[in-house]
């Protein structure tokens, strides 16, 4: 029989850490520290709208951008958030998350041999999408000293005449790492210097913990025309499981991202849509909670791990920190492994995210108070018996 | 930093100070006083449980009436809410807007006990026009818990 499989997803190798990942699959008493997405429920109003539209028979695809009423909300949403400017019809697309928005985007705008610059430790989606998408991943190995920011010489480090696209995953999983405006200033020259995109993913902007909150790169004057901008409901109001993102972006690329998401996905989830647009519209304020709520858990466990004298910068953002584990003398992924069986508490170990986050362990406050002192303390005899 | 201090405790009044300190960025000491000066000041008049007595298997039974007055010379709705809240049967007296003045809460064993209370303290009450008895079938939710089911983790154990 012939090979039935593609060339280039058979070298894609499967997640590094697919080992760890099956021991915490047999430990179902585990208590975990392990998840990405939020632990709040979706708003009530959002559901609610979302048995309201199925009642009202709403089960047909929408068009393959998505629902206009909700790309006018998601407009007039980033301009009284970030101060952006998107026109609803031209300039916007719908999605699956911001999964799809990241893979479309990469496919739309990628030939053969083009060079994808990826800052790591970083979500891991960019690098398989991008060599799936026939490009070429370049990884900018961010550093712990500069809390995990990107710098402008690491940038222009990383630049050949191939260069298309710099992804900018910020605010950051795993690390909680934000760019704030003057973080961003000198980035945004450099893009421009030498004439790059950048596929920006901000699906954790409102999770920001900053006094001046997010700031968005496509914001700075000149950017829009070069940026590709992910984001969506799965952070930030508690959606994972709906599935549904936006991606805006300049109408000559939302033009060919449209084409290609209208061929292989239709739609996005009717449902999902019309809940999203209560979501975006009415929910600011449970929004405002949840971040504040985040944000004390935040400070909770920084405050743990200073206790304990564990190295861990202030992270900004997201809902993770990662502190780091070097004084231990073992990897990221030794370190896990023996605390789950050790303890069994499940924290993801810092190389799931890139070969930089060797040395780091990533800690999700996705999880109520009680269970975040359960696992603390754990993690402190852990560390006290290390110690010795 | 006492409305962040009153939202916590409000929901769990078991919180380790501790705790709450670290989350608030400040120091124990300081919630301890402030927690202190707050049971002085009476903005925080207690401490009590949430308890879903249903499944406690001890017989409780609780009503909701509704009482309408006359407030007599002399006497404001003040006076006459002070004659009903000082019953112990009595959980919770409230002073409303509509077609009632008061709305009253109340606690007992059993069916009989909770009407004989209200046939044989509430309604001689000078000041009573008249009461009408809402029995509580079921409790779905008290003071923003739901009590019917005990939220579960639904998640994966670990995402990337
Ligand atoms: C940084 C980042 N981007 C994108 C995603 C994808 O999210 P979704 O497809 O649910 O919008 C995730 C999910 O974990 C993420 O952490």
């Amino acid at each position: 029989m012939r090979n039935p499989l593609n060339k280039t997803i058979t070298e894609i190798k499967p997640s590094g850490i697919r080992k760890f990942f099956d021991i915490v699959a047999e430990m179902p008493e585990a208590i975990s520290l392990g998840v990405g997405e939020p632990d709040f429920d979706t708003p009530w109003k959002v559901r609610d709208e979302a048995i309201y539209s199925l009642e009202r028979g709403r089960t047909f695809y929408t068009s393959n951008s998505g629902l206009k009423e909700l790309r006018i909300e998601i407009s007039e949403f980033l301009k009284r958030h970030y101060d952006l400017d998107y026109d609803p019809l031209t300039e916007m697309l719908m999605t699956v998350g911001g999964s799809e928005g990241i893979d479309v985007a990469l496919r739309a705008m990628l030939d053969p041999g083009d060079e994808v610059l990826i800052p790591q430790p970083s979500y891991v989606s960019y690098e398989p999408c991008t060599i799936l998408a026939g490009g070429v991943p370049v990884a900018i190995n961010l550093k712990e000293e500069n809390e995990f920011r990107l710098k402008p010489e690491e940038l222009e480090a990383a630049i050949t005449d191939k260069t298309k696209i710099l992804i900018m995953p910020f605010p950051n999983n795993p690390t909680g790492a934000v760019m704030e405006k003057a973080d961003l200033e000198p980035i945004v020259e450099l893009v421009k210097k030498y004439d790059l995109f950048v596929l920006t993913d901000e699906i954790y902007g409102e999770l920001t913990y900053t006094g001046s909150g997010h700031v968005s790169i496509a914001s700075f004057p000149g950017m829009k025309e070069r940026t590709i901008y992910i984001n969506g409901f799965s952070k930030s109001h508690a959606m994972t499981g709906w599935r549904l993102g936006y991606v805006c972006a300049p109408q000559v690329i939302i033009q060919q991202m449209t084409k290609i998401h209208q061929f292989a996905i239709m739609c996005a989830p009717t449902t999902s849509q019309y809940a999203a647009v209560t979501a975006i519209r009415d929910c600011d304020e449970d929004v405002a909670n949840m971040r504040e709520e985040y944000n004390d858990r935040r400070r909770y466990l920084l405050n743990r791990f200073k206790k304990m004298n564990v190295k861990c910068f202030e992270p900004y953002g997201a809902f993770y920190i990662f502190p780091s584990i070097a004084e231990f003398g073992m990897s990221s992924e030794e370190f896990c492994t023996r605390l789950l069986k050790e303890k069994e508490v499940a924290v993801v170990p810092g190389t799931a995210f890139g070969d930089s986050g060797e040395g780091n362990v990533r800690i999700s406050y996705a999880y109520s108070l009680e269970n975040l002192k359960k696992a603390m303390d754990r993690i402190e005899e852990f560390i006290n018996e290390l110690r010795g | 930093m006492r409305e962040k201090i009153l939202s916590y405790i409000e929901h769990n009044s078991r919180i380790d100070l501790e705790d709450l300190a670290m989350m608030l960025g400040t120091e124990q000491a300081m919630i301890v006083n402030e927690l202190e000066a707050m049971e002085n000041e009476h903005i925080i008049c207690g401490y009590p449980t949430l308890i879903n007595w249903d499944k406690a298997s001890v017989e409780k039974v609780s009503a909701l009436i509704e009482v309408r007055v006359t407030p007599q010379r002399g006497m404001g709705f003040d006076k006459v809410a002070e004659r009903i809240y000082n019953y112990p049967e009595v959980n919770a007296v409230y002073l409303i807007s509509g077609s009632y003045d008061f709305m009253v809460s109340i606690e007992g064993h059993t069916l009989r006990e909770v009407a004989d209370f209200v046939s044989a303290k509430l309604s001689p009450l000078d000041s009573v026009l008249s009461t009408q008895t809402n029995f509580v079938l079921k409790k779905y939710k008290d003071h923003g818990i739901i009590m019917a089911e005990k939220h579960v983790d639904e998640r994966e154990k670990v995402s990337l």
